[in-house]
């Protein structure tokens, strides 16, 4: 189990390196001279800023020398400064980070579950009324652009009813502290995260739906039957666990996804993570931040992704023993 | 073809996705005739309601645009990008997951780290990034998105081509004396194009959904009215002007829908044809 | 073996099970009527499709959804068995009647350990505290002869072979002590000597506890090792009841007859020649094919097999080489070397003086022509996207004949296998399994080779059909003057047809000789286990010594 978790770090530090690369290489392929992408609109007029930006990356040294100090000096957290905001890029990542991985992780677990659920029990009832409206709805969700059923969540929601906040993190000018502060972004967080959800939820459904018909028709589900076993033990130790398996390899593959929809669900919802950073570096024409910001986001993917490696290993033992 | 296509009739919401599809190519295709003006030319003032006007049944935007007008033109834009952007991503997958699988051993490995990185990768990042760095306009939205959706091709292709190269007519081909060539191109691809289409349909429903987030956000080409850029636009006023964002995101969700429905009845009609012994 | 008339068990009365509309008939059972009695094994005999299963699922409630019972009654302990609710139903199964199943791959819940699956009897019927249902679950896996019983019942069920896996179901089967044992076809997938201790197993167990069993089965071989009575079904109705012996040695009904009849017999004809004086025209030396699963930095450790293990090998002309073993002997990867499907790591193929092991490129293209490959799946060795004509020609026009003139051949070929020259323009869907095999014969021989190898060619088809195949073989092989190597696993096919035999076994030749010699005095000890394993051997021998023959 160690073994495989280092072996699994030691292919996210590779794929790193390699993003960090690929940035590298974006930024000098962009069209126009690297300094005046690195300072971005704010700092492309000044040429003594210009100058100094060239010295201090040492863009008139080979590429690969170049390279090698990006990347070094990425291994010391410096990713470059931000010249819009006037701050190092690492460190605006880090005051908004926690923003994203609350939301995110939440849609996460609440999309697996719900989704999961509403598969299982559509698969209990297929032909039926019930199964064909969770169907429907799944695949009107699955076609559903983000952002648009962001904005009409808002617009239903937060301006006609009033039900909930659908702007920003916490209630502005409140000041809670404690259990109270923590209800509030609560609060706060429940559009966000259902509406980013949503999209998963249609997806794991339909493939917890798909999983859970297949598996009934295997030899051992006839064989946990002819043993007498009641129905309901079938369905949940025999069917339910073996159909979860490409269900967890689902999830990890949708990471990505989930990662890349946050940056619309913070921009419509105000939510202040790192998505709706990237939205502001694209307006500002910030570059290394956008860089910054694709490269944190490519590591939370990896993350994502060994998280539901290990589980995918916990739950099937043909991975493990050998 | 003709009982493929009885097939195909039986799934009744496949009928109606190619309904649906055929009603926005066709508005696509008649835009110019149907709203000779351009969709960006303000022709009444701002913030018509819709209903208010007979001439603007979905009223008007900020800058006293026909909405309508906007919704025919982003339909040729969508299915544009839609389009050429997946038939891309085709072109560099399938070559790529045909010659993994099909010669394997260090090829193999070599192309699939490959693909995975670009698996890895959060794609609509990654896509957002290219945009803004290479300038949106409509070819490097077509190339960024082409970019980060030809990895599930490649696999695809891959996995097909490898579970049939051990079948035993391709065995029988080789041992024929047929070339590699011939029989990639005769014998592995042709069964392996099944699921390539029903994967590409899916795609271009993807490619549109993707090229309209990133006009949302701000990364369209200028100069091209799309359903993304219009919903985008809208976004700091919808209170006052449900409209501007409602329409154009159910344009996105029947296009995005049909192309889906599409693709399930195509891959219930498509299925292999190799009639099994009955018990 | 004895039947005393006792009081049956459990009577099946005129059932007539319907299947869904548009299949290839109304009933898949029709007008079935049977006993069971205790102490008794009655086995059920057909091939696919005659509907031998389903009785045994509706004795157990586990019809597949669209199938329904339409008539009849299956009387057990009072009650009519198709009319009794489903927690009544639930409360027998396992308990009184028990099931066991063909494919043991696919058969356990891969998720759950063994003494899990094994405790779960215990618990469907309320019976044992947790505890004792572990002890028990490593108790039956003793009786029923697993080593190890502790580690194998922690163990999972991937890291079980076919033939404990197999076990592991009889033990499930039997943990309540049922009346009634159904075995759907249990030794179908297993090889012929793992086959043996099953039915072997089973048999024992059964005269200990004095249960009734139901024995499905399409080989007839089996039922003549274990059956005391016997009932042959045929598209849905029972053609032939009887004691085992009187159906075996005389059955009166036409179909019975007609599968007795195509049963490979072991004594008559076995071949006494060992080459024929004519020189060898392929020899193998020194074949090696080692495979290595790919280790490295993210895959852990590699694997190694030995699959061909420095085999030495000589076909002479126009003789019928066996070589038989079971799976995993390497005999497969022999075959896909011999025609260079697979590249030898060391060795020799020598045809006609040419090494075929070291060609490569155009030469070995060209080179091919002289041996070629009939497949194990008719379902999987045509490509269902080409046309039979197509499929055909091929060969021939890769290797610059003319379009028309390659189209003539295929019809020519078609001919000659027994099939309509309309069948070049047909996909393969549209054919049988047995024809599809004849069109893959017709392949083979389009590019008019010396030597043909048959890879398990009749493996998959009926018997009655499989004898068909062999006729057509011996007939094409006079004909055209080939050789032919004959891969299997079923030696009842290689007595009947082949000249020679090599028995393989762990990617080694243990033995070469004439078949007369190889059935009559094997010299390898595991050429004998082999040989003693064929089911209905015995009873064969004694009745073939005794002047009679198998029907």
């Amino acid at each position: 189990m160690i073994r495989f978790i280092l072996m699994r770090l030691a292919k996210a530090a590779i794929i790193l390196i390699a993003i960090l690369t690929l940035n590298f290489f974006l930024i000098h392929l962009a069209p126009g001279d690297p300094a005046a992408v690195m300072a971005g609109e704010a700092g492309a007029a000044d040429a003594k800023f210009l100058a100094q930006l060239r010295e201090q990356f040492g863009l008139d040294k080979p590429l690969l020398t170049q390279l090698g100090l990006y990347l070094g000096g990425v291994l010391q957290f410096d990713l470059g400064f931000s010249y819009r905001q006037q701050m190092p890029v690492a460190d605006l990542i880090l005051t908004r980070l926690p923003a994203t991985l609350i939301l995110t992780m939440t849609a996460f677990v609440v999309s697996l579950l719900l989704g999961t659920l509403a598969g299982v029990f559509a698969s209990a009832r297929v032909g039926k009324w019930s199964d064909t409206l969770i169907s429907v709805l799944a695949l009107l969700f699955y076609a559903t652009p983000l952002y648009w059923i962001a904005l009409m969540a808002v617009l239903v929601f937060s301006v006609h009813l009033n039900w909930l906040p659908g702007f920003g993190y916490e209630t502005v000018g409140a000041n809670y502290e404690g259990l109270r502060r923590v209800l509030d972004i609560a609060l706060h967080l429940i559009l966000p995260a259902s509406t980013l959800g949503l999209f998963f939820m249609a997806v794991y459904m339909r493939m917890t739906r798909a999983s859970m018909l297949e598996v009934s028709q295997l030899d051992f589900v006839k064989t946990a039957r002819a043993k007498g076993l009641k129905p309901g033990i079938v369905q949940r130790r025999h069917v339910f666990r073996n159909a979860l398996l490409p269900v967890v390899t689902l999830a990890g593959l949708q990471a990505g996804q989930l990662v890349g929809g946050a940056v619309l669900t913070e921009t419509v919802f105000a939510w202040p993570g790192i998505g709706r950073l990237m939205f502001e570096a694209l307006a500002q024409r910030d570059y290394n931040l956008l860089l910054g910001i694709f490269f944190i986001s490519s590591a939370m993917v990896l993350l994502f992704n060994l998280i539901t490696d290990i589980v995918y290993l916990v739950v099937d033992p043909r991975i493990r023993v050998t | 073809m003709a009982d493929f296509w009885n097939r195909f009739k039986r799934n009744r919401g496949a009928v109606i996705g190619l309904v649906l599809l055929a009603l926005v190519i066709a508005i696509a295709i008649l835009a110019p005739l149907l709203f000779p003006q351009s969709p960006w030319r303000m022709v009444q003032r701002p913030f018509l309601p819709p209903f208010a006007m007979e001439a603007f049944p979905l009223g008007t935007d900020t800058l006293g645009r026909n909405v309508l007008s906007g919704l025919a033109y982003g339909a040729q834009v969508s299915l544009l990008v839609g389009l050429v952007s997946t038939v891309a991503a085709l072109l560099i997958g399938i070559p790529i997951g045909a010659m993994a699988g099909y010669f394997g051993g260090v090829a193999d490995d070599v192309l699939m780290r490959f693909t995975e990185f670009f698996q890895t990768v959060p794609s609509f990042a990654l896509a957002i990034v290219l945009v803004a760095i290479f300038e949106p306009n409509i070819k490097s939205i077509i190339g960024a998105i082409a970019i980060v959706s030809w990895p599930p091709v490649a696999r695809l292709v891959r996995g097909e081509v490898l579970s049939l190269r051990s079948r035993e007519y391709i065995e029988a081909a080789i041992l024929s004396g047929q070339t590699s060539a011939a029989i990639i191109w005769r014998q592995v691809l042709p069964n392996t194009l099944s699921p390539i289409i029903v994967l590409a349909s899916l795609m271009v429903a993807t490619a549109i959904l993707l090229e309209s987030s990133l006009s949302f956000l701000g990364l369209g080409d200028p100069n091209l009215m799309s359903w993304g850029y219009m919903i985008g636009a809208a976004r700091t006023v919808i209170r006052q002007a449900w409209w501007l964002s409602f329409f154009p995101g159910i344009a996105i969700l029947l296009t995005v829908l049909a192309l889906n429905l599409i693709g399930e009845g195509l891959n219930d009609a498509l299925n292999p044809r190799l009639a099994r012994r009955g018990k | 073996m004895s039947t005393a008339m006792t009081e049956p068990l459990l009577t099946i009365e005129n059932l007539r099970i319907a299947l869904p509309e548009g299949a290839d008939r109304p009933y898949a059972v029709d007008d079935v009527s049977l006993e069971l009695r205790a102490g008794e094994i009655l086995c059920i005999v057909g091939e696919s499709g005659s509907g031998k299963s389903m009785a045994a699922n509706a004795m157990m409630g586990l019809l597949p959804d669209l199938v329904r019972p339409v008539a009849g009654r299956i009387l057990y302990d009072g009650a009519d068995l198709l009319l009794l609710p489903e927690t009544d139903l639930r409360d027998l199964r396992g308990r009184k009647l028990a099931m066991i199943f063909q494919e043991p791959m696919s058969a356990l819940n891969p998720l759950m350990r063994v003494e899990d699956q094994i405790a779960e009897v215990f618990e469907a019927h309320g019976r044992l505290a947790p505890r004792a249902r572990t002890a028990r679950a490593v108790a039956l896996l003793d009786e029923v002869g697993i080593p190890e019983p502790e580690k194998a019942a922690r163990a999972y069920p991937f890291q079980l072979s076919g033939g404990q896996r197999q076990r592991v179901m009889i033990a499930m089967a039997l943990a309540l002590e049922p009346e009634i044992l159904i075995a759907d076809e249990p030794t179908t997938a297993l090889d012929v000597t793992t086959q043996a201790q099953i039915l072997e197993l089973i048999r024992v167990l059964q005269a200990k506890r004095g249960m009734a069993v139901m024995f499905i089965t399409h080989d007839f071989g089996v039922v003549a090792e274990i059956a005391d009575r016997v009932a042959v079904m045929q598209e849905g109705r029972i053609v032939e009841t009887g004691t085992a012996e009187a159906v075996l040695d005389n059955p009166q009904h036409d179909y019975t007859r007609k599968l007795i009849a195509a049963i490979p017999k072991l004594a008559a004809g076995a071949k006494a020649s060992n080459g024929n004086g004519k020189p060898p025209i392929l020899q193998v030396i020194g074949l090696c094919k080692t495979f290595r699963s790919k280790g490295g930095l993210f895959s852990g450790r590699s694997r190694v097999v030995d699959a061909v293990r420095n085999v030495d090998l000589e076909l002479f002309e126009g003789e019928t080489l066996g070589i038989v073993g079971e799976s995993g002997s390497g005999k497969s990867s022999l075959g896909r070397c011999l025609v260079r499907l697979m590249a030898p790591d060391r060795g020799a193929v020598l045809l006609g003086g040419d090494d075929m092991a070291g060609l490569a490129g155009e030469t070995l293209r060209k080179a091919r022509k002289a041996i070629q490959m009939i497949f194990q799946d008719p379902y999987a060795s045509l490509n269902p996207r080409a046309r039979v004509g197509r499929i055909i020609a091929e060969g021939p026009m890769a290797h610059g004949m003319p379009r028309n003139e390659a189209y003539e051949r295929a019809g020519t070929l078609l001919d000659l296998v027994g099939l309509d020259a309309s069948a070049i323009d047909r996909f393969p869907h549209e054919f049988s399994g047995g024809q599809r095999q004849r069109i893959g014969i017709a392949r083979a021989l389009a590019l008019e080779p010396r030597i043909l190898i048959a890879d398990e060619a009749v493996s998959a088809l009926d018997v009655s059909i499989q004898a068909q195949v062999l006729d057509l073989l011996a007939d094409l092989k006079k004909r055209l003057d080939l050789a032919l190597i004959f891969i299997t696993h079923d030696l009842r096919v290689a007595a009947q047809i082949c000249d020679r035999i090599a028995v393989m076994q762990g990617g080694e030749i243990v033995e070469t000789g004439s078949a007369r010699a190889i059935f009559e005095s094997p010299q390898n000890a595991y050429t004998r286990t082999l040989i003693e394993a064929i089911p209905g051997r015995e009873k064969e021998l004694a009745a073939a010594a005794a002047g009679q023959t198998l029907g």
